[in-house]
């Protein structure tokens, strides 16, 4: 059964039109990617399901449930479908536990202790319990986004967005937040992931995205969609890529 | 023989240091609470000026909000746009003129915070409109209202990137106030000019005066300096040795 369902999903920045009725959905457990070319409206699509970004029309639903309305739904919502950036965004003004035990305690409101021994849980998962004392400015960006990772986990989300989580990060550190990511895969946790690493994507995907012009211009397996697409939009878009 | 200044600066510390101690004290009064009042107001409007409309909000109440921001807008340009010593004689004789009779004490504080209130609003709608939206967003992925946000995440950090400017704005208010005289209220300038008159020695008591000022700035600057310090934290952490790979 789905978590989530976009349906007739579009957006527009005024006259420009980023998302053309989009269907689509995520059901649990699975590992979905998506991927396409600099403004296809990947980061969009993702931004509209966790209604960072306001719909032009169409639906999103969480257990088929139409979300929208209260704020306070939104709210609880957005605490269920956890979301981790391209730029981290870790609170500047909190060290790394503090970070992790931010949403848990202030939206969930779990006790301290909990939230304490559930954020050291998810910073060892992800190799950072180490580092609980430090500031995000003193950590390096592949630190900084597995912390982000463990701060979305300590919140027990039921689906996890990523948005090119790695495209901020100096080569030699994208290996280490891709091994956390599927390190999750493998153990079931829903996730959707734009991302620019294609090996990334061929491997833990369940299902691949293509995005093309704000449509979803193929859909499919990876083993199909990577090696035998049926859109020639998505061939041109792969030989491209590894051309480049 | 004509007596020199150090003489008349002895005397009259002696005779009269009752005078410029209690000018001091309500000097360092005024600008202490009307400061740290006017901080307040300047948050709360500072914060309030950030205040997105609600998507959801009816037209009516975005009509309101509106309106509550234009009043804001027009309370800091006045006061901006005004000096303390004209904002003075207003407050406290208009007020009178109308009947509501305010201690000059109280129309003092009252010049001073709505003067601190609409310099630190601005200051604070800036700051906050300086800190990265990504900071926004990292709290509204997680379900944060917008109050928490601001609370527990942006708040804190527009108040220590204003230390420094919330530093000044007291520097310049203990200083401001001896404008104020012109209400009557017996501040450190105002006892100055009143104690300097009974003997005509006015070089010597201002002498004395600019002294004290110079004291309570340098004062209130090393402590900030100090607050900004500790605010600033620590260079380095410390690792928990206990998590490191069992
Ligand atoms: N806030 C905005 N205002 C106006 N236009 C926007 C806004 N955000 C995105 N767009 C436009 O929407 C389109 C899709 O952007 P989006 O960020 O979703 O692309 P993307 O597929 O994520 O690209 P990338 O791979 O570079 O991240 C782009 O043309 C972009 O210019
Ligand atoms: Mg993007």
């Amino acid at each position: 059964m789905a978590i989530i369902t976009v349906s007739h999903l579009s957006k527009s920045f005024g006259k420009n039109e980023v998302l053309k009725d989009i269907d689509f959905c995520i059901s649990k457990g699975e590992v979905v990617c998506v991927i396409g070319s600099s403004g296809s409206g990947k980061s969009t699509l993702l931004r509209c399901m966790n209604l960072l970004e306001i719909k032009t029309s169409g639906t999103v639903s969480f257990h088929d449930k139409e979300i929208g309305g209260s704020q306070r739904r939104v709210n609880e919502y957005r605490s269920k479908v956890g979301m981790v950036f391209q730029s981290f965004n870790l609170f500047n003004n909190m060290n790394v536990l503090q970070n992790c035990m931010s949403g848990s305690r202030k939206v969930l409101g779990r006790s301290k202790q909990e939230s304490k021994t559930l954020a050291i849980k998810y910073l060892k998962k992800v190799g950072m319990a180490p580092y609980i004392n430090a500031m995000p400015a003193q950590l390096s960006g592949g630190q900084k986004q597995r912390v982000a990772i463990a701060r979305a986990l300590t919140m027990e989300p039921e689906v996890l967005l990523f948005d090119e989580p790695t495209s901020a990060l100096d080569p030699e550190m994208v290996g280490e937040v891709l091994a956390v990511m599927k390190e999750l895969a493998a153990e079931g946790l829903t996730m959707v992931i734009v991302t620019h690493e294609m090996a990334f994507a061929r491997d833990v995907s369940d299902r691949t995205i293509f995005m093309d012009q704000g449509v979803i211009a193929e859909c499919d397996v990876p083993e199909r969609l990577f090696t035998n697409p049926s859109n020639p939009r998505t061939k041109e878009f792969l030989t491209r890529f590894i051309a480049s | 023989m004509e007596r020199g200044i150090f003489y008349w600066i002895g005397f009259l510390l002696q005779e009269f240091w009752p005078n410029f101690w209690k000018g001091t004290l309500i000097t360092i009064q005024i600008s202490v609470l009307g400061t740290v009042l006017g901080f307040l107001l300047g948050f709360l409007i500072g914060i309030f000026y950030s205040t997105p409309a609600h998507p959801n909000d009816n037209t009516a109440k975005k009509i309101l909000l509106r309106f509550e921001k234009a009043l804001c807008l027009i309370y800091v340009n006045v006061f901006r746009g005004t000096p303390m010593m004209v904002q003075a004689m207003i407050i406290y004789y208009g007020l009178r003129t109308y009947g509501v009779a305010i201690t000059s004490f109280i129309a003092a504080i009252l010049v001073v915070l709505l003067n601190t209130g609409a310099y630190m609003a601005e200051s604070v709608r800036g700051a906050i409109h300086a800190i990265d939206n990504g900071q926004f967003e990292g709290g509204k992925a997680m379900g944060m209202s917008h109050l928490k946000i601001m609370m527990s995440v942006v708040m804190p950090q527009v108040f220590r990137n204003l230390i420094p400017e919330m530093g000044n704005q007291f520097i310049t208010n203990l200083k401001m106030t001896s404008v104020l005289n012109v209400v009557g209220i017996s501040e450190l300038y105002f006892v100055t000019k009143t104690t300097a008159n009974i003997y005509y020695k006015y070089f010597e008591a201002f002498l004395i005066t600019g002294m004290i000022y110079l004291v309570l700035c340098t004062l209130a600057s090393q402590l900030l300096k100090l607050l900004e310090k500790k605010m600033a934290g620590k260079n380095e952490y410390e690792i928990a040795a206990e998590y490191l790979v069992q």
